[in-house]
């Protein structure tokens, strides 16, 4: 099948092949990206419509404004949704960080009991339906008081966003060597130290990208903030985005989305770097 | 090792004179106790802000103490009932006392509201009779019932009072599977035009399925394509890949939907191009179509990184071998390189089978009538009506099923293998 | 500008954190409502009158109906809603299931003319846990663009797919779009809840219903519908009449609506058992259902206000200087083949039937 290039002794078959494979890759990587990038030009549509007009096909600048975006940033609702998300994103990035990282330095001993059923239970956030989540919390907040405050979304998110930090902090563990920790021991350095000093450093990489993942799932998710924030002072950004598309739509949204996407890039840079750097020091990849 | 069959002449002791078995297992145990002790806080929050909840909510799906609590004289005097004929005068009697209570703390509407989930139309017959009753000085009542509303006279409604007076019942969950009890006690099928869970849990199975298809078969050719180009180019176009991934899920949506609706951008190409009509603009979103599509989107990634992961690590010189043995080229492929990808192919299939299974958002902006999944009905439940127990059931049935694809999961693939990119 | 922002959020957090905001001295009142135009009404007739007259501020949420917020707050004696916008059937459902605060209609002010509040307001527009504000309708219109020739008049049209084909939105539940399949079948107005009554009547209208199933796009928050119409997603569609008449002259729409058939029902005032500020909400609401207040809100939404002496002082929108009257929904031409929601009814069968709608909604 496709090879990375095409040897000179292909037959017509062969060509045929490798060309319509590659035809077919790109239209699937089109199905990916298409739909993120139509919306960074439509946000600067001058009419309150969602498709492009005459005069955007035309690349006529009266047919382009950023009007979508002054709305945005006048709109107290959105101004506040930023706020939260942003409190809540950064508490509970900080809390899922700490429970999680050290949660992942006991998983990752060999002397761990129960082991996989641990870990299974420290994943499960992730993969319980997020709606099942959201209706346990709701009553259960109900209960104790904590609907209709940020405090509460931040506990949420933190149990939503621990199962990344697990995960990308111990899969960095896999890769590292005990006897460094144990020569540091040796040498006199008393546990705390051992940490900060040595383990910390290597597996920094593992734990900022868990944080981001955190971070992410934090700002992204809309399910929990549906039922435990029931009025618009603790709304959230996507709870916000939820609110404008099944009830106010207008083209606000897509400046709203433009700009999530530009975040989405910029972390996941730090992230892809990050992974890199990883990578290397650990003497992993080649180049 | 050697100790069941060559026994030392004298046991090893550490430097204080402990034995070195009895000393090591201390250390051993030691350092048990040092790594569980890490997992310990995470453990206790996720107990407390994520285990506990689910696991009080689900208690709501067999947990119904509010008959038992506001008719309890009612219950009583039920219990020697047969349920063959209406009760007597002592039965109206204590029924007759517990709507004056109720009435007095306004707590009858609660009864009459968790009986009318069971039987529609006996919420106002309660809240009525308690009007009246609340008026009524002393007995007989069974005539004053009688004559407040002919419900009173037949067996039925006795049979769902009765029914809901124990604390801890299964009707929920005869609920969730369109099942109920009939008047002798019986399991029977709901009324075919009130049947919905079962088509709604066969649907959700079908749409995951063919969700999690539609990411197998897209995500196959673009994992082999990362695997097999030079680092440059496959570090360029994985980034197609992340950025979905990336980015949020209440986007996505919103540009399928910009994408897909009528007056959207992908029918105005068609019409542009005089593919369909102006008035042959297809209905492509707020229904299954749409859903599967915006969904196959935003779970690709999800098929991808564990495929490539996978195809990263198969030598090419497999293939070149096959191909120097002589098997043709697709031959090659299929019989030496596809089984090679299995392992991708089912850790990337299970997760997006177990994402695709408990979805929300999606459905419930794209999803019209014909998209729905059975999360929605369990939101429906949860914000509109009111029925919580049934919210719970029907929660609790996607829970099993979604536990059970994890630990099959966990089993296979194992969890700390999760891809993320 | 950085450090601004982020001195700011650090004191949020803070707040947020340790919950110093429930402990400040004068608490907002916060009122939930329906969002859009309606709220807006709201806002301007209601809110910032009464925040310049007491100080006390106003925090304005959204919600779409139903008691599910209001019953898990109260249950869980964690109230933090202070007055909600509800329809008549929540209102009696949610005072039966004592998750209403009982409301002393003596603190209603008079009519200017000294008519007592109890005589003021429509028959049957105040409930032992309510007072109400509006009569408002869901009516249906259509795109006048769409339909150059026929134009669609009685509500036996909006089912005629043949004679005016294109998708048709409707809000997802039973409610009020029973009432419409059979109207639309020939029932009259008047009998329409004895029918609906006997399972056969039931059948009758699922049939109707039937007939246009699948050229139906469903809504379910009451700004889908002006959108879906002005996006060309359907051609005629069931929607509130203030949104409707605001798409109309705000926005100049080519929407007309159709009377025929309207099905008409209050939004009350109610306060959730335990709101925290149960004094400032009574006083709120004594002054937003005040003869002139009532009007206000008239010239911003043409709902109906459900005081009799309101009724003269309607004068033109605020913002279009259109004459009110002819758009509401009580307005004579407008009401001659109307219905009353009945609350009873739905009570009693909405489980039931929204069972059923839900099972006919999947098949």
């Amino acid at each position: 099948m496709a090879q990375s290039s095409l040897p000179p002794y292909a037959d017509t078959g062969e060509r045929v092949w490798y060309y319509a494979f590659r035809v077919i890759c790109g239209a699937i990587f089109l199905f990916l990206i298409a739909p993120i990038l139509v919306i960074i030009p439509l946000s600067f549509n001058a009419e309150p419509y969602f498709t492009f007009t005459k005069e955007m096909l035309a690349f006529d600048p009266a047919g382009y404004s950023t009007r979508w975006y002054e709305s945005f940033l006048s709109n107290d609702r959105w101004m506040t949704s930023i706020q939260n998300s942003i409190i809540v994103a950064i508490f509970s990035t900080i809390l899922a960080t700490v429970l999680g990282t050290i949660a992942a330095l006991g998983l990752s001993q060999s002397h761990m009991p129960y082991r996989n059923f641990i870990m299974g239970l420290l994943i499960s956030p992730m993969v319980v339906p997020l709606i099942i989540t959201a209706a346990g919390i709701y009553f259960f907040y109900s209960s104790v008081g904590l609907t209709g405050s940020l405090f509460g979304i931040i506990l949420a998110h933190t149990a939503l966003g621990t199962p990344f930090v697990v995960i990308t902090v111990t899969a960095t563990l896999i890769g590292f060597d005990r006897s460094l920790s144990r020569a540091g021991a040796m040498l006199g350095a008393d546990p705390t130290t051992v940490f900060f000093k040595i383990i910390m450093p290597l597996i920094l990489p593992g734990v900022i990208s868990g944080a981001l993942f955190a971070f992410v799932t934090s700002f992204d998710e809309v399910v929990v903030v549906l039922f435990i924030a029931p009025s618009p002072e603790q709304y959230t950004v996507p709870r916000q985005m939820w609110s404008g598309i099944r009830e106010q739509i207008s083209p606000t949204i897509l400046a709203v989305a433009t700009l999530l996407i530009v975040l989405s890039i910029v972390l996941m840079t730090v992230i892809e770097l990050l992974r890199r750097r990883s990578e290397r020091l650990r003497g992993m990849t080649p180049g | 090792m050697a100790e069941s069959t060559l026994q030392p002449p004298v046991a090893l002791t550490t430097a204080d004179g402990q034995p070195l078995k009895t000393s090591l297992a201390r250390v051993e145990r030691r350092a048990r106790i040092r790594a569980f002790a890490l997992v310990v806080p995470l453990l206790i929050f996720l107990c407390i802000t994520f285990l506990f909840p689910i696991g009080q909510m689900l208690f709501r799906s067999i947990h119904d103490p509010l008959v038992v609590d506001l008719l309890p004289n009612t219950i009583a005097a039920l219990k020697d009932w047969d349920g063959t004929d209406i009760p007597g005068e002592p039965v109206f009697a204590a029924l007759a006392e517990d709507m004056k209570k109720g009435r007095e703390d306004r707590s009858i509407g609660k009864v009459a509201t968790r009986l009318n989930f069971e039987q529609s139309g006996v919420r106002s017959v309660i809240t009525r009779t308690a009007r009246r009753v609340a008026k009524l000085e002393e007995g007989p009542y069974k005539e004053a019932f009688l004559d407040a509303n002919k419900a009173w006279g037949e067996v039925e409604t006795w049979a769902t009072i009765k029914r809901l007076g124990n604390r801890f019942n299964t009707v929920q969950y005869l609920a969730s599977v369109d099942r109920r009890f009939d008047t002798e006690g019986n399991v029977v099928m709901q009324p075919e035009d009130r049947q919905i869970y079962v088509p709604i849990f066969g649907r959700t199975l079908w749409m995951s399925l063919l969700v999690t298809a539609c990411c197998l078969l897209l995500g196959f050719p673009i994992s082999y394509m990362l695997a097999t180009q030079p680092l440059r180019i496959s570090n360029l176009l994985m980034i197609m890949v992340l950025l979905p991934f990336w980015t949020s899920l209440l986007v996505r949506t919103t540009s399928w939907i910009v994408i897909l609706q009528s007056e959207g951008v992908l029918n105005d190409i068609l019409v542009w191009t005089g593919i369909v009509g102006e008035d042959g603009r297809v209905q492509l979103i707020y229904n299954q179509t749409g859903t599967v599509i915006a969904m196959t989107q935003i779970l690709l990634p999800f098929m991808v990184l564990p495929l490539y992961s996978v195809m990263k690590t198969i030598s090419p010189s497999y293939m070149r071998a096959a191909q120097s043995l002589g098997a043709p080229r697709f031959q090659a492929f299929w019989k030496v390189y596809a089984p090679n990808t299995l392992p991708g192919v089912g850790a990337g299939s299970l997760l997006v089978f177990i994402l695709a299974i408990g979805y929300y958002i999606t459905p419930a902006l794209v999803g019209g009538r014909t998209g729905q999944m059975i999360s929605n009905f369990i939101a429906h439940h949860m914000q509109s009506s009111l029925n919580w127990g049934l919210a719970a059931a029907l929660g609790g049935i996607l829970l099993i099923g979604v536990l059970l694809l994890y630990w099959l999961y966990n089993k296979l693939v194992g969890v700390e293998r999760l891809s993320l990119g | 500008m950085k450090n601004l922002l982020k001195s700011t959020t650090v004191a949020r957090a803070a707040v947020a954190a340790f919950g110093i905001v429930s402990a400040q001295a004068a608490d907002p009142l916060t009122v939930v409502s329906w969002g859009g135009a309606y709220t807006k009404s709201q806002v301007e007739a209601y809110h910032k009158p009464y925040t310049e007259m007491t100080g006390v501020e106003i925090v304005s949420a959204d919600y779409n109906g139903g008691l599910a917020e209001v019953k898990a707050q109260v249950e869980a004696g964690n109230v933090t809603w202070d007055l909600v916008d509800v329809e008549l059937s929540d209102a009696v459902r949610g005072c039966d299931e004592g998750l209403l605060e009982p409301i002393d209609k003596s603190i209603l002010p008079d009519a200017p003319d000294g008519t007592p509040a109890a005589d003021d307001f429509l028959p049957g527009t105040l409930t032992d846990c309510a007072v109400s504000t509006i009569v408002w309708s869901t009516v249906y219109a259509y795109d006048a663009t769409k339909f150059p020739g026929d134009k669609p008049a009685t509500m036996a049209d909006f089912f005629d797919t043949e004679g005016f084909p294109g998708k048709r939105g409707m809000r997802k539940t039973p409610k009020a779009n029973l009432e419409f399949a059979l109207i639309a079948d020939g029932v009259p107005a008047d009998e329409v809840y004895d029918v609906l009554a006997t399972p056969e009547g039931i059948d009758r209208a699922f049939a109707k219903l039937d007939s246009i199933k699948d050229d139906v796009v469903w809504w379910e928050a009451g700004a889908q519908p002006p959108q879906m119409l002005a996006d060309g997603e359907v051609v005629m569609t069931t929607a509130y009449n203030g949104r409707l008449f605001n798409a109309q002259t705000v926005e100049n729409k080519p929407f007309v609506i159709v009377w025929d058939g309207q099905v008409w029902d209050l939004d009350l005032w109610v306060i959730p058992q335990g709101a925290p500020n149960k004094e400032e909400a009574l006083k709120f609401i004594a002054f937003s259902t005040d003869t002139q207040r009532l009007a206000d809100q008239a010239a911003w939404i043409s709902y109906g206000p459900t005081r009799k002496s309101s009724v003269p002082l309607i004068s033109t929108h605020a913002e279009s200087g259109v004459e009110m009257m002819p758009h509401m929904p009580t307005a004579p031409d407008n009401f001659k083949n109307a219905l009353q929601n009945d609350f009873e009814f739905w009570a009693d069968y909405q489980d039931e039937l929204n069972e059923r709608f839900n099972a006919w909604l999947a098949q």
